[in-house]
């Protein structure tokens, strides 16, 4: 068997009329009370790339989820090729043709590439074999991939060829995409929509699921809207604005985040000094950071940007305290050695952190939400919240508690909830707000609105600009592009463990931050600008 | 038959029911299970054994139940974590105390009646080699049945696709699930497995070791193999060399405790576990190789959202 097999689809033509290769008709998913999709109705014809759009939690995931047969449908009906089926596993929807490139990725760390590949083909392929096709594979879609490696060490750009190449390898002739350029640099994204345009062209349809409405509109012939688990609208996405298609998946305006200029009198006072902090890896699939440097001034929000896997998370457990320095004036707040002070001193010195991780990282999963705030903050809010000898005085914390809940318009099922019974972006604001409520004079946030709707992404957005404009230091560490250009005033990128200069938002470009993710000139790139400013 | 000889045989005769439980358990952990139960198992295995080789006469018979008995008494582990998502902690420690209690039981009348072992092999000329030809051509079947393991075992998890499955199983059920792969009857076949191994074991100990039933008489090998498996870094060549230094170290002290050194018999007692938890550690320093081989999801229940 050779490559042409794998890519050649000349019986799908043949197998039934021409027309729609896949029709959903009122497909209903309850979760207890919550109706996670209503009713909904999609038709996918050959050829063609249909976009799937949806605010978090509109049903998109779940809709997916019963087409690849990991979730079974309370009701409804799906037409494969025109006939009624019903997929009960994975397995089934593979062997009907129907692949899928997840948004978290299932693929195996410990296991190599090639292996990776081959657990998802049905024959029994020898391994030689299979890196062989997988390579030819790879070169023939421009998506370069070395085999042999070992999934664990390569870039989340680099996973996702593997998922799309192991996608391809089975033939199918629907590809559902969950979200593929979320962990792109805007090169990669750039590059896979060549990659898919050709499968177009090649008669496959595509499902492809997005939040970004202008790649929508370049890449998608139709688009099905999804919101609160209805369809309320199909449409042709290239004649529609970003802005109406927007509209549809809110349900009203979304609230522009509006950022007034800093002024930049070079008198504010640094309040977070990074300097040449290096770590080594701390695990076999982490990175190193090297040498990093970076101060952020008062008043100022700080965006670091950067793919995925480059040292984002090694960085902020490096500054929050999570993990240790050698040197102590490696980082220094309010220009105060903090390097090797655990998290709670930090916190003392007045620096506020909300990890990526909501459950287990920025909140205890099993612990109410006024328990959750007195264990951040029972150290700095010590005679807010505890009497002098340390007898805990819970109306405080439930009042203060209602306050945050009510600032930031957490939506919630019960009076006091524990933390793992809110949705993500309800527990995302409502650990944002339990930090702003301190009023920090440092302000660390990794990936701010991941999995938030746009309405409230908009709200933490005002907010952290809020406090930074109020006289604080704010630094946003965000694999989202567009959430860094609308709030930070300068925007630095980590590649490799290592950063560059901060770009002044004037002068930063998508293409040149691109660049810079991708790796182009680590750590010089924007070097003079910088300097001129400074 | 020299003093090293001797020496050499009991090695092997003390590393041998280590290696067979230790090797059922590494292909449950690899599948991402983790049982607590295997004393429990090894000792069922160990009365079966006596019981039915007492009855009928025949060693094979005892050893062929053993190893179906250690399979029925895994899969009631299996029955419960899997099928009813049990904790397999707690699961498995009720397991390893059922098996003591219910084997205490079933052989109660069997306690200190001969039994019947099971003889060497003797192949003419090469068992009668100097030095080498009982150690290599004379010993006992089951001794052959956990070298082949190590070496089947070996094969299976690295060379074939079925083991491939079932490492990509133990590293995320999640994924595994994603692409089709049946997660729980993986778990299942693992289970069964490493029972039937446990039971091999622990007809070792009562068909060979010492051919009687005494009550717990496994007394605490399964532990040992329990862990011999995590320091090897789930890796099998690591298990055969952790199991025979457990051995060697054991059968050492013995003698030296025998020689009279003058050193504390409790500190010579432990040494066997110091040394093996030592040569271990120090050859699983390798942290990235550790990671690679460990079974990211062990331990952790799986259940398929529907």
């Amino acid at each position: 068997m050779n490559i042409g097999g794998a890519v050649d689809d000349s019986h799908a033509q043949s197998s039934d009329t021409r027309g729609n290769l896949l029709e959903v008709r009122g497909l209903t998913k309850v979760f207890g009370s919550l109706k996670a999709c209503d009713a909904v109705d999609l038709t996918i014809a050959r050829g063609e790339i249909h976009a799937l759009l949806g605010e978090n939690g509109a049903g998109k995931s779940t809709l997916v989820k019963m087409l690849f047969g990991s979730l079974e449908p309370a009701s409804g009906e799906i037409r494969w090729k025109g006939q009624p089926v019903r997929i009960t596993s994975p397995g089934q929807a593979k062997a009907l043709g129907i692949g899928m490139v997840f948004q978290h990725f299932s693929l195996f760390e410990a296991l190599t590439a090639a292996e990776n590949i081959a657990l998802s083909l049905d024959k029994e392929t020898p391994i030689p074999a299979i890196a062989e096709k997988a390579r030819e594979l790879s070169k023939a879609y421009g998506l370069p991939l070395d085999p042999s490696s070992l999934v664990g060490d390569l870039s989340v750009g680099e996973r996702q060829r593997i998922e799309i190449i192991r996608c391809l390898l089975q033939e199918p002739e629907l590809i559902i995409l969950d979200e593929p350029t979320s962990v792109l640099t805007p090169q990669e994204a750039d590059k896979l929509f060549v990659t898919l345009e050709r499968l177009r062209s090649e008669g496959k349809s595509i499902l492809y699921i997005s939040h970004r409405l202008e790649e929508v509109k370049r890449l998608c012939d139709r688009a099905t809207v999804l919101r609160h688990g209805k369809v309320v609208a199909h449409c042709d996405p290239r004649k529609e604005t970003a802005a109406s298609l927007a509209r549809m998946m809110v349900g009203n305006e979304v609230t522009q985040v509006t950022r007034t200029g800093v002024p930049r009198d070079g008198k504010a006072e640094p309040l977070i000094e990074v300097k040449s902090l290096s770590r080594k890896p701390a695990g076999p699939f982490s990175i190193p950071l090297r040498a990093i440097d970076l101060t952020v001034h008062a008043g100022e929000v700080i965006g670091i940007a950067g793919v995925a896997g480059n040292g984002q998370g090694e960085f902020f457990e490096a500054i929050s305290g999570e993990a240790l320095q050698d040197a102590a004036g490696s980082v220094r707040f309010r220009g105060r050695d903090a390097g090797k002070l655990g998290i709670t001193e930090r916190r003392l010195l007045g620096a506020a952190f909300v990890p990526e991780e909501r459950l287990g990282h920025g909140a205890a999963p099993a612990m109410r939400l006024s328990e959750n705030l007195l264990l951040s903050r029972f150290r700095t809010d010590a005679n807010a919240f505890l009497t002098s000898v340390g007898v805990v005085l819970n109306r405080a914390i439930s009042l203060a508690s209602q306050r945050i809940v009510a600032d930031m318009d957490v939506r919630k099922s019960a009076e006091d909830p524990e933390a793992s019974a809110l949705s993500g972006g309800n527990l995302q604001k409502f650990i944002i707000g339990r930090e702003l409520d301190r009023k920090p004079a440092v302000m660390i946030v990794n990936q701010p609105t991941w999995g938030v709707d746009a309405g409230a992404a908009a709200r933490i957005r005002q907010a952290l600009i809020d406090l930074a404009r109020s006289g604080s230091a704010v630094l946003v560490i965000s694999q989202d592009l567009d959430e860094l250009f609308e709030l930070s005033d300068a925007i630095a990128v980590m590649h490799d463990g290592q950063m560059s200069k901060p770009i002044p938002i004037a002068e930063a470009t998508y293409e040149k931050i691109g660049l810079l993710m991708g790796g182009a000139e680590p750590g010089h790139a924007g070097h003079e600008h910088a300097k001129e400013l400074a | 038959m020299g003093m090293l000889e001797a020496i050499l045989l009991t090695i092997a005769t003390a590393a041998t029911p280590l290696l067979i439980a230790a090797m059922g358990e590494l292909v449950v952990e690899r599948s991402g299970v983790l049982n607590l139960g295997v004393e429990g198992m090894m000792v069922m295995g160990a009365v079966t054994g006596f019981v039915v080789a007492y009855s009928t006469g025949s060693p094979w018979l005892g050893m062929i139940a053993a190893v179906l008995m250690g399979a029925a008494f895994s899969l009631l582990f299996g029955f419960l974590t899997l099928t009813l998502v049990t904790n397999q902690v707690a699961t498995g420690l009720a397991l390893t105390l059922l098996g003591l209690g219910l084997s205490g039981m079933m052989g109660r009348s069997f306690v200190g009646l001969p039994g019947v072992k099971m003889s060497a092999i003797y192949i003419p000329g090469l068992s009668d080699l100097p030095l080498v030809g009982k150690l290599v051509f004379g010993q006992d079947p089951i001794f052959y049945i956990s070298i082949a393991l190590v070496i089947g075992v070996s094969y299976f998890l690295f060379r074939t696709r079925a083991g491939l499955t079932l490492r990509s199983v133990g590293d995320s059920h999640k994924s595994a699930h994603a692409l089709g792969i049946k997660v729980i009857a993986i778990r299942y076949a693992a289970v069964t497995f490493g029972g039937a191994c446990a039971g091999l074991a622990g007809a070792y100990l009562s068909l060979v070791y010492v051919p009687q039933w005494v009550e717990n008489m496994t007394a605490g090998r399964g532990w040992i193999a329990l862990a011999l498996v995590v320091f090897a870094s789930w890796r099998p060549w690591r298990v055969l060399a952790g199991a025979y230094l457990f051995g060697a170290v054991t059968i050492g002290q013995l003698h030296a405790q025998a020689l009279g050194l003058g050193i504390p018999s409790q500190l010579l007692s432990a040494l066997p576990y110091l040394a093996t938890i030592l040569v271990l550690v120090l050859i699983s320093r390798n942290r990235r190789l550790t990671m690679m081989n460990t079974p990211a999801s062990l331990g952790q229940p799986f259940v398929p959202d529907r």
